[in-house]
């Protein structure tokens, strides 16, 4: 799917894969999402970071209209991927969402067997041929969400046996077992330990290679090790959004200075 | 809990009782008390119940078993070429067979050493009339003149009743129905070995008989009929209602419309089902001009009925489904419906199966409908012929086969109501095993 563009869009590193202008979110009355400007580079890994509540979710939902399922959700302004729009009359959700995939902060796995947790995706898609190439796409999904080692001898076994940091590793296979073009992570490591958070982190990295991949995380080390570029929410509003070093050492605005110092949260 | 422990306004910190854990504080024995207390309530509630079914099972066991037995009379007789051309040769033919039955039962007797003496109105009034059966026998089966043949006879509902209890020596006034000296050739035929009772095959496989035949009446035509009542159900309002339901919970839209459609849809679930009946009669039978008494009409009144059940455990189940199951789905990719399909439906199906057998099972017991679309008080002659005619040829169903049965004088079709009903129950007993060996394969945790 991204093999053929890849050679001609790595001559221009910095393109911008989604570009969103005068964001609006509105759940009923609650005004969500305030005027959010925002463009996330390909081939980059930009962290969403900001109090709980100040709406990352709800803006990393807007960008494979997650929040089309939510009925009292509005949303107003435009978001383009790959510069067309993706809230457009004739864009069907499906398939950006084939394009776009996601994490969700909360681990939910299909209550089916691993490997049809991760088969799942690909299949609905035919991107497997066969049934070796099936277990091909299982496999590697699984080693790069980092928990091949753990499953490969029950693949069998209800996905929803596994832990909470195995289910969300899980997940994170499974979204990355479709090949989309980017990949959206709402808190995935919350629910980790350390060894599975770096292992994670390491395949987020690895992911950059080809991906353009959106995290929301509470940790700003977290944002500070694997993302090149952060946008720090509060309250609804883009705060502040630049290159990941110049936000943590240098921030213009002192909203973003007070919440990385850990004076408001 | 906090109700315990919070002091509103005191910004100090409460001093600490010296309590030890090995006392039991007055507070935590009330609470033990009070659970103690509905602990026995519910026992005491499960136990009343227990003793009701209790009752009722006895009840119905005791009244409905002898349904299942009918008395019956085996007698061997031969009867040659020259006997049978000279009985139809008289006037009165089946009274000449009769005379000729007569005499060889009485021989039987006598060869055992037994000596009653009885008349042709004494085997009538205890076996019926004999005659008829054996000449059409033979005239059936002509080859079979000069062989021993063994006819089942079966015994009038009163000496099936005598065998029962149902009627006693002492409580007996002769009549012309059955006379005190006739109880005592009963009993002789019984030492014989002639009369004696047998599984009542009759029961379980026949239909209905007239009024004055309980011993032909059976519920196996209508045990066929509620069958075919039960396929058209089954297989209208569980693919209906579930695509009904999942097109409110899962694609329509949150309006006025929909709200309306539903609370339609919970009232309708509390219509009287004789309202239902009436309304099958109106558009099935005035309208359409199905045929009456079919169970593929009652089949349909009885969809009616049972929609709005399986809609409304079908939507519950649905909405139990937890909305990140559907995120899941939608995340990688899935459309709307491959989401519902592979994932919430496989997860809503046990909630859907006890609904679809809470509905089938009231529909199954279901009698009033019935009444106004002719599938009581019908008598169905023998069996359906194949299964396309099962659906429309008139027949009746078991609840009101029953109905039919407890409203007749004659106590042996008492006898016959608490039978069926035995029937009825394992026939419901059946569907809910399957259904409880199909929700166990849909069943899982997540
Ligand atoms: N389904 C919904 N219906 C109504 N309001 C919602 C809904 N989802 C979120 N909100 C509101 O939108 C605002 C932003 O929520 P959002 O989930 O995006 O926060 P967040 O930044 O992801 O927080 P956290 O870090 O705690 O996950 C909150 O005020 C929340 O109450
Ligand atoms: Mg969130």
């Amino acid at each position: 799917m991204y093999d053929a563009p890849a050679s001609e869009q790595k001559v221009n590193q910095q393109t911008t894969k989604i570009s969103a202008r005068k964001v609006q979110v509105y759940y009923g009355d609650t005004h969500a999402i305030k005027d959010v400007d925002v463009d996330i580079e390909d081939r980059t890994v930009t962290a969403f970071i900001g109090p709980s509540g100040c709406g990352k979710s709800t803006f990393l939902r807007c960008l494979n209209r997650m929040n089309d399922t939510i009925d009292v959700a509005r949303i107003e302004g435009d978001i383009l991927l790959d510069g067309e729009d993706i809230y457009d009359k004739k864009v069907d959700p499906v398939q950006l969402r084939a394009k776009v995939g996601m994490v969700f902060q909360k681990p939910n796995p299909f209550p089916k067997s691993i490997y049809d947790n991760i088969a799942y995706g690909p299949r609905i898609h035919g991107l497997a041929k066969n049934k070796a190439d099936l277990d091909e796409i299982v496999e590697k999904s699984l080693r790069r969400g980092a928990i091949w080692n753990e499953v490969k001898d029950r693949l069998h076994a209800p996905g929803t046996g596994l832990s909470g940091g195995q289910q969300q590793r899980l997940c994170i296979a499974r979204a990355i077992a479709t090949e989309p073009e980017v990949l959206l992570m709402d808190e995935p490591c919350s629910a980790l330990d350390p060894i599975a958070t770096g292992q994670v982190e390491e395949l987020i990295d690895e992911l950059r290679e080809s991906y353009s991949v959106v995290i929301v995380t509470h940790s700003m080390q977290q944002a500070a090790r694997v993302s090149q570029k952060t946008a720090f929410f509060h309250l609804g509003n883009l705060v502040e959004y630049g290159e990941t070093g110049q936000i943590f050492t240098n921030p213009v605005d002192p909203r973003t200075e007070s919440y990385i110092t850990g004076r408001i949260g | 809990m906090t109700d315990a422990t919070s002091t509103p306004g005191s910004a100090t910190p409460r001093a600490h009782k010296a309590t030890s854990l090995l006392t039991v504080d007055e507070r935590t024995r009330r609470r033990n008390a009070s659970e103690g207390r509905f602990k026995t309530y519910g026992i005491v509630a499960i136990a009343i119940a227990l003793f009701f079914l209790v009752v009722l099972v006895v009840a119905i066991l005791r009244s409905g078993l002898p349904a299942f037995t009918a008395t019956v009379a085996d007698v061997e007789i031969t009867i040659t070429q020259e006997e049978f051309d000279a009985a139809e040769g008289e006037l009165f033919k089946t009274k000449a067979y009769e005379q000729l039955f007569i005499g060889k039962l009485q021989r039987q007797l006598s060869e055992n050493g037994m000596q009653v003496e009885f008349d042709a109105a004494a085997i009538e009034r205890i076996m019926g009339k004999v005659g008829g059966d054996i000449r059409e026998f033979y005239r059936a089966n002509p080859a079979q003149l000069g062989e021993p043949v063994s006819f089942q006879l079966s015994a009038s509902s009163r000496v099936d009743g005598y065998f029962k209890g149902r009627v006693t020596r002492e409580a007996l006034q002769d009549s012309r129905f059955l006379q005190l000296s006739d109880l005592d050739l009963v009993d002789a035929l019984e030492e014989a070995g002639i009369i004696r009772q047998s599984f009542n095959w009759t029961f379980i496989q026949g239909a209905d008989s007239g009024v004055d035949n309980p011993g032909g009446a059976g519920i196996g035509a209508s045990v066929v009929g509620s069958f075919f009542m039960m396929l058209v159900v089954l297989f209208l309002s569980l693919p209906i209602g579930v695509a009904a339901s999942i097109y409110l919970e899962e694609f329509a839209p949150q309006n006025r419309w929909t709200d309306m459609i539903e609370v339609n849809i919970s009232n309708l679930a509390a219509v009287p089902s004789i309202v239902f009946g009436i309304l099958g009669l109106a558009v099935f039978i005035q309208f359409m001009h199905l045929p009456q008494s079919a169970p593929l009409v009652g089949g349909l009144v009885l969809t009616l009925m049972t929609l709005p059940t399986i809609i409304i455990s079908t939507r519950a189940s649905l909405k139990a489904v937890p909305p990140s199951i559907r995120d899941a789905a939608l995340g990688v990719g899935a459309s709307k419906m491959q989401a519902v399909f592979h994932h919430v439906l496989p997860l809503a199906m046990p909630g859907i199966l006890t609904g679809t057998i809470i509905g089938l099972a009231q529909a199954l017991g279901e009698t009033a409908p019935l009444l106004l679309i002719g599938m009581v008080g019908f008598v169905a002659r023998g069996y359906p012929d194949g299964i396309v005619s099962g659906f429309v040829d008139p027949n009746s169903a078991m609840p009101a086969q029953i109905y039919t049965w407890a409203a007749r004088a004659d106590a042996a079709f008492y006898e016959k109501a608490w039978g069926g009903i035995i029937i009825l129950l394992l026939f419901l007993m059946t569907m809910n095993f399957i259904a409880i060996v199909l929700r166990r394969r849909f069943e899982r945790r997540w």
